[in-house]
Formats: C-alpha cells, structure tokens, sequence
C-alpha cells in the first residue's frame, strides 16, 4: 500500500529503532518491522508494546484497541509529565502516536475506560540521535513559546488569586467579572498545562466529564457555583485548591520545554479546542463566556506558530502567508462580537454568528494541521 | 447487485452512443486514466458530465455550499483542486496522490482513508453553480443565465432556508453509499477556508430509471417512480429536453442542463393507512405493476379519456401521473434523478422520510416551474407530502481533459 516517497523520517528512525521482542505477541516482529513503528495491542486488561526501547528522535507508536472499552495511550516522563497522548480510541480502531523522546527513562500507559493510572510498561530511549531542535530556527523557537508561557503564568497565577479571593470574599459579581479573565491565561497555554496529566482535569473538568462518585473541583465548579447555586458560602475549599492546583502548574511549567512538533500540535490542538467546545457552547455552560476561551485560544495558537513562524518561513512561504491571513480573519471575526474589553455572550450569538465563526476555524485549522510536518520534516 | 454492474459498463457504452459518438475517451491526456476502463468505473471526461444520463447508481451524497471567501483566485484555485481530486476519486483513487496513509506521519493524511480497499462504485461527481453565486462577489452578474432565475414560491411550500439555495452544489452518486460519502467528504475538506457547507443530503435508493436497461424502482409510498422518465438512449428527446443548446442563454452553458432539487418530506405513516384503492386512484398507477390504470403494463402509454363504469375516467383528473405526465404539459420532459432518505425521526413517533428529487433540463422555467405549479395546485398526493427544501443550479457541459477544470467556462 505504502508508495516508496512514504515516510521519510520514520523511514530514517527504521533503520535504528530497536525491535525488542516482545514475549507472548505474535505480531511484534512484522507489525513493526515494515514502518519504524512500535505497534501496541490494547485490550481491556493489557497493553503490549511491541518495544520496550528505542534509540532518541521521532518515534511512533501505532495502537491498536482489540478490547471492548475505548481507550488512550500515553507515553510519560518522569513525573507522569505526559510527552504525547492519544485520546479517545474507540474499539477496533487504531491510531498513531508521533513523539519525541530523547534519552533517558519513560513510561507507556494504555487506559482502558480512559480512566485510573492505566497499564503501564517501561520505554527506555538511549543514544542522542539528531534531535529536531538542532535547527538553529527551532531550537529558537522552543526558547521563545518558553519566553510567552513564563509571561502567561504569571499572570495566570495573578488573576486566578484575584478570581479566588473574591469567591472567599463572598462578592459574587466581582468573580463573575474575574472568571473568564483568569481563565483567559489560562486557557492560553493550554498545550503546557495539558502535559502535566492529571492537574488539568482537577483544574478544568467540566461536570459532564466526572466519572460517577469523582469529586469536582476546579473553576467550572466554582462556574457553577457562581451562576447555578449563586452561593459561594461553602466554595472556599475548592477556591483553595484551584489556587494551589494553577500554582503547581505555574511552578512545574518554568521546566518545561516544547519540541518544535509538540508547539505545533499544540497551536492545532488549541484551535481543536475551539471547534469542539467553545463553538458549542459546551466549555462555560453556566456563564456562557466561551468566546474569552475562544480568544485565548486563539491567541495562544497564534503565539506558538508566532515562534515557529521563522522556520516556517524558511521551509514554506506561502504556507506562512496563509496562515497569517487567517489568523487575522479569524481575529477580524471574532472582533464582530466585543464588547467593551470582553465579548458577547455564547448565548446571544445566533446559529450564523456561530456558523461563520466555525467556518473561520475550519480555514485557520486546515492549514495550521501541515506545520507538525513541516517542522518535523527538516 | 450484480446486475447493476453489469449495467453499468453496458450503460457507459450506450452514452457514447447517444450522444452519437462525441464522448470520446480521452486516457492520453488523462493521468489517472487507468489502461482500460474498469467494470464499476465511470468516465469523469468528457462532452457532459457524468451523474447526469450515466445510469442511476444507488447511492447519493448531495452537498451545497456556500462560497465564504471574496477571492475569486481563491476560488478558482479551489474549483482546480476539486476537479483533480474528482478525477481521481471516480478513477477508484484516493483524494490526493498521497493518500491515507503515504504522506509523512507527521501531518494529518491527505485522503481520509474511509474508502481505502472500496472499488470505485461507478461513483460520479457533478458539480453546479446556484444564483446566489451570480452575485456582486465575482463578477458573474453579465454571465448569469436567465434560466438560472429564482424560482418561484409554489402553493403549499414549507422551505426551510437553511436546507435550500447555495452557491455550488456536489452531486456524488455511487453504488456504495460510503464512496459518495468519501468524495463529498474529501471536496468538503478541500474547500476549507474557500467554501463551507450549507446542507448536505443522503440519499439510500434511487427512485428514477435514466436508462432503458435499468429495471423502475419505488419510492417510499412504494410505488414505481420516473416510468415515463427520459432515458440515456433517448439522443433526440435529451437533445431537446436536457441539454442547453448554444444559444440558449450564456456560452458557457451550451451543452450543459439545469439542476432541480425538491426534498420532499412524505408523511409515509398517513399514507400507509391509506387503502389500496385510494393510494393507486392518487397516483393513477396500478401498485403492483406500475401500469397506468388506463391500462396494462408498465411502459403503456396513460390513456387519460378512458372512462370507467361510472363515467369516470380511469385516471383521476387529479392523479399524479395525469398532471405530471408530459402529454397534459405541452410536452414538457425532464429527467428525473431522485433517491428516497430517511433521516432518522422527527420527534413525534414518526420516520423523516422521503424523496429527495432531482430533475434535469435544458430550463427550469419551461419545464420544472410549470408541471410543479400544476401539481402545487392540483395534485391529490400534496395531502402526503411537504417541499421543505429547493434548490437550482446551473450544471455546465463536461471537462474535455485533465488541463481543464470546472469553472473554467465561466471564470475564463
């Protein structure tokens, strides 16, 4: 199936990726010998990797769910800092995981049900093989989106201990007005916060998200609180642990350095963000200030391919072109729709409203979906 | 379905015939022409486009858009890139040469891979251009048809908005419904940025005949539909009736046929209560065979004096076949090209189903817009049925060679 052009990179990887055998699974050997790729068989209650180490560079994991649950796949650092994840793999299906990895000790999970630590197995990645940031322009580009996420923390923290301390003080229009502004840093360095696992959930679960008899914390709670029960009496302790949750986040993201594919995955994973929960309305159900989250989204994606944009110059000007054309559509867009130093309600926007705003999503998320391959691709 | 392969090949034969010759087959100038046309393979080259006379496939995907950019480059662009994806999909090919699973791991696939391992089908593309497209935007206005005019509210019409008008439609039509998904998917994703979907339709059954080797199928009141349709074979009636002749009104037109669409809701739980005697006085065809109640068989012509015992005639003076039936219309033919859909329920114990008609002809206005005026007015089936969606759009001639693209006419 495969045409020979395929695959340049992992073509390369092929050649040095270790194939472990791997005792029990009758696969291993060809499922990842033709493409470089490390095939993983999950089920309900086991997670085979057909390799247990691999040489440091690009490296791909191609999973596979024969179970009955829909499942995730995640490769961790120490730390349970997740370097790459795929979400949501229905039965049957299979799926890809690119990620790089230099040397050192991780950890593979598959999580059956999506839930609990998962089936763990050790990855071990040695040697230094050429990592993507030897490009003098990528390696820049990490050090810059390091640079936009220090200057988001702080005032991520900042607006989170104003938001928090006017929940404790009972001045409940005070924290309406300070929820979406928080939550604005917040949901800017999104890729960041994501990588560090469970500390995303406890800060922004959605209710709908909560497996029975989970406890709920985080700012949709304090949302809901807010806006539902309109009673902030009893809201203290979640205030205190947001506070605490965005200071880990905060102090763990100064360590913290993106790949060049990870920052792009990243700007795509944001506007991903968008087209599925803002534009529905479904990420602040009760005080329906989507369009913030939307804003920083954005914004956020723009900032990682802003510290890409040199390489992405490099290798492909038009791409470039397009992609500042359509982030200033969207921005032209979603300006229809401020008012004051905020923005309308998700609410007051009509199915147009939302449609064109879709659409805008749709032509910056397209092209914005080639950069992971362009930088990777040196 | 074997027979419909066979069909197929056979039918793919006889356009060549019917348009005496002139669809040539063009594999030199074809790069993803394979060295002999496959069994379920239809030409994407050639004097008309396919999807129209080509012998009704099973499946239909149908989508309008609306163009969101004020580009015109942009749009061209598009229409280029659409038509090179629709050449290789209707070859049996992925979207792009990479394909679903070539391309660098790191970037999303070129192709979304849902009709990897899937035969081509007899999948055609066909593509047209609606009014609101003639507007100020791209300097259509001087190359605007007079055919192409809005056409006009019938009596009894609920059109939802939303489900109607756009500025291009796709028509994908293949013998699996997950090939025309594939390629109306596929162009979808091409035209992010350039055109967003307006609506889209599925369609699970082909409700017309558009050539003489094809048995009649039934439309959701189960009844045998498009008997007296025109058919591939018929050169000098689709000469007359489908094709746009030069002169007709812009040249980039001549040689090509205007599109209706009428999604049209059947109330199918009221009809099926109805007795037998009451659905075939209504459709003033027998149920079984499809003859007309005048007469015997299926393909006997309507005879629409003959009296019953009662002094009646056998055919209701306001039967569907009698007012839709060309003899009481000046003549007037269209080819019809409808599939039934159910989408899913409406929300009071009831199947959203019913047909989604197409029709074909050289002018809206003289054929379509005149037999649905009568039957708007007249037709006993109304009490059945609900238009909730319209659309009209200007099919232009086919593509000579893979240096040519849709919308070149126009845009040229």
């Amino acid at each position: 199936m495969r045409t020979p052009r395929l695959l340049a990179i992992v073509a390369a990887a092929a050649a040095t990726v270790p194939l472990a055998a791997c005792g029990g699974n009758d696969e291993a050997g060809t499922a990842s010998g033709a493409s470089g790729k490390i095939t993983v068989d999950a089920s309900d209650t086991e997670c085979k990797v057909a390799a247990a180490e691999s040489d440091a560079g690009t490296v791909t994991f191609a999973i596979t769910n024969k179970g009955n649950k829909v499942t995730e796949f995640y490769v961790y650092a120490a730390g349970d800092r997740v370097m790459g994840e795929v979400e949501n793999i229905a039965p049957s299906l299979s799926r890809e995981l690119i990620v790089e990895l230099a040397a050192g000790t991780y950890e593979t999970a598959c999580k059956p049900g999506m839930i609990g630590k998962g089936i763990r197995n050790a990855f071990t990645v040695s040697g230094s093989a050429p990592a993507l940031t030897e490009d003098a322009k990528l390696a820049q580009a990490t050090k810059d989106y390091q640079r936009y996420v220090k200057s988001q923390t702080g005032a991520l923290i900042e607006q989170t201990t104003a938001f928090v301390n006017a929940v404790k003080a009972g001045d409940i229009e005070k924290a309406k007005g300070l929820f979406p502004i928080a939550r604005t840093y917040w949901e800017r360095i999104e890729p960041v916060a994501e990588s560090f696992g469970d500390l995303d959930p406890k800060i922004d679960a959605r209710e709908a998200d909560l497996a029975p008899g989970e406890k709920w914390t985080g700012f949709h709670k304090l949302e809901k609180d807010l806006w539902v029960s309109k009673d902030v009496s009893k809201s203290g302790p979640t205030a205190d642990q947001l506070l605490v949750d965005v200071q880990t986040i905060v102090d763990k993201s100064e360590t913290v350095t993106l790949s060049p594919v990870q920052l792009a995955n990243g700007s795509k994973g944001l506007l991903d963000e968008v087209a599925s929960g803002k534009i529905t309305g479904e990420e602040d159900t009760f005080s329906h200030t989507d369009l913030w989250d939307f804003a920083a989204n954005v914004e956020g994606s723009q900032a990682a391919i802003a510290a890409l944009r040199p390489a992405i110059e490099e290798k492909d000007a038009a791409l470039a072109k397009t992609l500042d054309e359509r982030f200033a559509s969207v921005e032209a867009a979603l300006e229809k729709h401020r008012q004051g130093d905020g923005w309308a309600l998700h609410n007051t926007l009509s199915e147009a409203d939302l449609k064109v705003l879709s659409d805008e999503i749709n032509a910056l998320s397209e092209p914005i979906s080639k950069v992971a391959a362009l930088v990777a691709g040196k | 379905m074997k027979r419909r392969k066979v069909i197929g090949l056979a039918g793919a034969g006889v356009v060549g015939a019917a348009t005496a010759g002139t669809v040539a087959w063009r594999m030199a100038d074809d790069p993803v022409a394979p060295a002999a046309p496959a069994p379920d393979r239809i030409e994407f080259y050639g004097e008309r486009q396919a999807g129209i006379i080509t012998p009704a496939q099973d499946r239909l995907h149908f989508v309008a858009f609306d163009v969101i950019t004020k580009d015109r480059d942009a749009l061209i662009d598009m229409l280029q890139s659409w038509t090179a994806a629709a050449a290789r999909m209707t070859a049996g090919k992925e979207a792009g040469a990479l394909g679903a699973v070539g391309g660098v791991p790191e970037a999303p696939p070129e192709d979304t891979g849902e009709a990897l391992g899937l035969p081509a089908a007899d999948l055609t593309i066909t593509i047209g251009f609606g009014p609101s497209l003639f507007d100020s935007r791209f300097g259509l206005r001087a190359k605007k048809p007079a055919a192409l005019a809005d056409l006009p509210k019938f009596p009894g019409d609920t059109l939802d908005p939303g489900i109607s008008g756009g500025d291009l439609c796709i028509q994908a039509c293949a013998n699996d419904p997950q090939v025309a998904v594939h390629a109306v998917r596929n162009l979808a994703r091409i035209g992010m940025g350039v055109v967003s979907v307006r609506w889209s339709q599925l369609g699970f059954g082909r409700t017309s005949s558009t050539s003489t080797s094809q048995a009649t199928p039934r439309n959701l009141f189960g009844f045998k539909d498009g008997t007296a349709n025109l058919k591939a074979e018929e050169a000098t009636l689709l000469d007359e009736h489908l094709w746009v002749h030069a002169g007709d009104g812009p040249d980039w037109m001549a040689g090509g046929s205007y599109m209706v669409t009428r999604k049209i809701r059947m109330l199918i739980e009221t009809w099926d209560r109805t007795s037998l005697l009451e659905q075939e006085t209504i459709v003033g065809r027998d149920k079984g065979e499809g003859a007309p109640l005048s007469s015997k068989a299926e393909f006997d012509e309507p005879d629409f004096a003959v009296e019953g015992d009662d002094g009646e005639p056998l055919i209701a003076q306001d039967a569907h076949v009698r007012l839709a039936h060309p003899t009481e219309n000046n003549g007037v033919r269209m080819l019809r090209r409808g599939y039934n859909f159910v989408d899913g329920s409406d929300g009071l114990g009831r199947l959203n189903a019913g047909l989604f008609f197409i029709s074909y002809q050289r002018d809206p206005h003289k054929q379509f817009v005149p037999v649905q005026t009568k039957l708007a007015r007249l037709d006993q089936m109304n009490e059945y049925i609900r238009h909730v969606s319209s659309g009209l759009f200007a099919c232009p001639p086919g593509l000579a060679a893979a240096d040519d693209y849709w919308g070149r006419s126009l845009f040229g």
